[in-house]
């Protein structure tokens, strides 16, 4: 089962440019709750601000609260132990190049020292059927390296890695951006299936995405989060005007 | 409107073209109306007429390609050429002593009987230790400078490390014949004899020459060219594998394990190589402090002698038309040992990564 997030007055820095600003927002659990804004107003830095990746660039710099279900994940824990709990999924698929499939799928599991090979076997061809991918690649697990599979696959084969810890969260940071139709329908309707049991946010330039994956949307412009409401609500009714101006294209 | 802008100018019959639009079911303008006046208007482009009359490039590109690979094959060249001449100039101690020269202990130059055996076992023994030391430091080095160090003292460390690899090699050795040797002799060796005698390798007289304080000394040497290489690599290594590891869950050693080092092993192994070939080719400061004695012997304290080291000693004394054959045959042999090595080493390469990728994408 997914876990809410509830964020309070949080405010992230790139060196000396305040690339988020106040946000406060709830994120409700097994929910799917997508981020949609131009480039660069801090949609990637807020994903990057929940599971502490933020901070391993060293000019990067966030205050503020981030509530994990009961885990104020910036005081109570580790940044280790809080990504262990919240899972990633970037924008460009990164595999590692080095490993067969089967050891891409389970390394998070083998990182953290977990050696039953029986239960690795389950977990790869669960998570691999969780993410869609099972069937293209069940042949060639230890014979083909994560890196031979093609753009759209590399993806998928990323999410199940994320899926093979068995993550509260899952984040998303544009993970359809680098793909063909084919292999964005393919995730999106992943994003679907996997929502009753995590708690997803998903980051992406595609309003139509949004509004046929998430539940939530909220809408961020210039460091700020100017919206944040009901998918049917923002992009039928929107409260703000700059939300609308967005959402019917007249810029950004 | 911009299609039949091209279309129109690259096609002298403009109903053509315009057809093939229409196939494609793309909404567009009626051309002659939109694209026919403005077109008209427009002066003459200076840049389309100075591109239309600059040639294909054709004949300069084979050119090119022509000069490029005269370069490639001169390295081809230079590698027959000089094994040639190492055939040609020993065939006087390739008759005398065929294979045996390489199996054979003997160096007597009174009674012109001569082996390689103890050179080649001098120089494989202090690469090898040498690389032993110096592969787990450069390595440390490396991960320090690309994973943890603090921005300030990036650029002093890596600029020290390749002034190391700039000092002249008899710079080593002087060095080492005032500082390690007498280091070796008074207090590493005895500290060595007393908690690992028990292995056997650390036995017999210590006069502070030998085998290890000439791997020392290789190791020092080779230690800045493994560690910028090996540094230079993981810098390539991109940050997305490092994210991919930390976002699993991964502490910062498990992240330099599996994001960085598994990711450049195929350059670690280059790195180490071109060490290994400077180690197994250096000359002076080997000679200085090696002992130059013809002999293979199992404790590392006992005097040796490489390949190099016997080559730069005897080839201006050597006296007979056997002894200098001989030398020269010393040449061929170090020649085919870092031919082996280096074979080897490529295999093991291989045998390691089959089926994986070697780079990251």
């Amino acid at each position: 089962m997914g876990v809410g997030i509830q964020v309070e007055h949080l405010n992230a820095w790139y060196g000396t440019t305040h690339t988020l600003q106040d946000i406060d927002v709830h994120i409700p659990a097994n929910h799917a709750t997508a981020l949609i804004g131009p480039s660069g107003c801090g949609k990637s830095t807020f994903v990057r601000c929940l599971n502490r990746m933020h901070e391993t660039n060293p000019i990067a710099r966030a205050t503020g609260l981030v509530k994990m279900g009961d885990v104020d994940i910036y005081k109570d824990a580790s940044p280790v132990e809080i990504r262990r709990r919240i899972g990633m999924v970037f924008q460009r698929p990164n595999p590692f190049p080095t490993m067969s499939i089967y050891d891409n799928v389970v390394s998070g599991l083998k990182l953290n020292g977990f050696r039953n090979r029986k239960v690795l076997d389950e977990t790869c061809e669960r998570s691999l059927k969780a993410a869609a991918l099972w069937e293209e690649v069940k042949d060639d697990l230890k014979k083909k390296s994560g890196a031979s599979l093609s753009g759209g696959q590399q993806q998928r084969l990323c999410i199940a890695r994320a899926l093979a810890v068995d993550p509260e969260v899952l984040l998303m940071d544009e993970p359809a951006s680098a793909l063909d139709p084919v292999s964005t329908s393919k995730i999106e309707d992943l994003i679907f299936q996997l929502k009753s049991q995590y708690t997803i946010v998903i980051v992406t330039h595609n309003m139509q995405q949004a509004a046929r994956v998430a539940e939530n949307t909220g809408f961020f412009l210039n460091g700020k989060m100017v919206e944040f409401d009901s998918t049917h609500k923002i992009f039928t009714n929107p409260r703000d005007k700059r939300t609308e101006d967005y959402i019917t294209g007249r810029f950004g | 409107m911009s299609l039949t802008q091209m279309t129109t100018n690259s096609e002298s019959n403009p109903s053509e073209p315009r057809s093939t639009v229409r196939a494609l079911d793309v909404p567009l303008p009626s051309a002659p109306v939109t694209t026919g006046p403005a077109m008209a208007d427009l002066p003459p482009s200076p840049v389309r007429q100075f591109l239309s009359s600059r040639g294909s490039g054709k004949i300069a590109d084979q050119a090119f390609a022509g000069l490029m690979l005269t370069c490639a094959l001169s390295i081809f060249a230079i590698v027959i050429f000089i094994a040639t001449i190492l055939v040609l100039r020993s065939k006087l101690s390739l008759h005398a002593f065929g294979f045996k020269f390489f199996t054979s202990q003997a160096w007597d130059p009174v009674s012109g009987d001569f082996g390689a055996l103890p050179f080649i076992y001098g120089t494989l023994a202090t690469s090898f230790l040498a690389l032993l030391m110096a592969v787990p430091l450069a390595l440390g080095v490396a991960v320090f400078l690309t994973e943890l160090c603090p921005k300030m003292l990036r650029a002093p460390i890596s600029f020290l490390t390749e002034l190391l690899a700039a000092i002249p090699s008899v710079v080593y050795g002087l060095w080492a014949v005032f500082v390690l040797v007498p280091m070796m002799r008074d207090s590493l060796g005895p500290f060595l004899v007393k908690t690992l005698g028990w292995t056997g390798f650390f036995e017999g007289a210590n006069f502070g020459v030998g085998l290890l304080t000439a791997s020392i000394i290789l190791a020092i040497m080779i230690l800045p060219i493994i560690s910028s290489l090996t540094r230079d690599i993981m810098n390539a290594v991109p940050n997305s594998q490092r994210e991919a590891v930390l976002a699993l869950g991964a502490t910062r050693w498990e992240m330099i394990r599996v994001g960085v080092l598994r990711n450049s092993r195929i350059g670690i192994v280059g790195a180490v190589m071109l060490g290994l070939g400077r180690a197994l080719g250096e000359t002076m400061a080997v000679t200085m402090v090696i002992g130059n004695h013809a002999e293979i012997n199992k404790s590392l304290f006992a005097p040796g002698y490489t390949l190099a080291s016997v080559i730069a000693n005897e080839f201006s004394e050597a006296t007979g038309d056997v002894y200098l054959s001989a030398l020269i045959e010393i040449g061929l042999a170090l020649f085919l040992v870092t031919i082996v090595v280096n074979t080897i080493a490529r295999l093991l390469v291989w045998a390691v990564t089959r089926g994986a990728p070697a780079r990251v994408a």
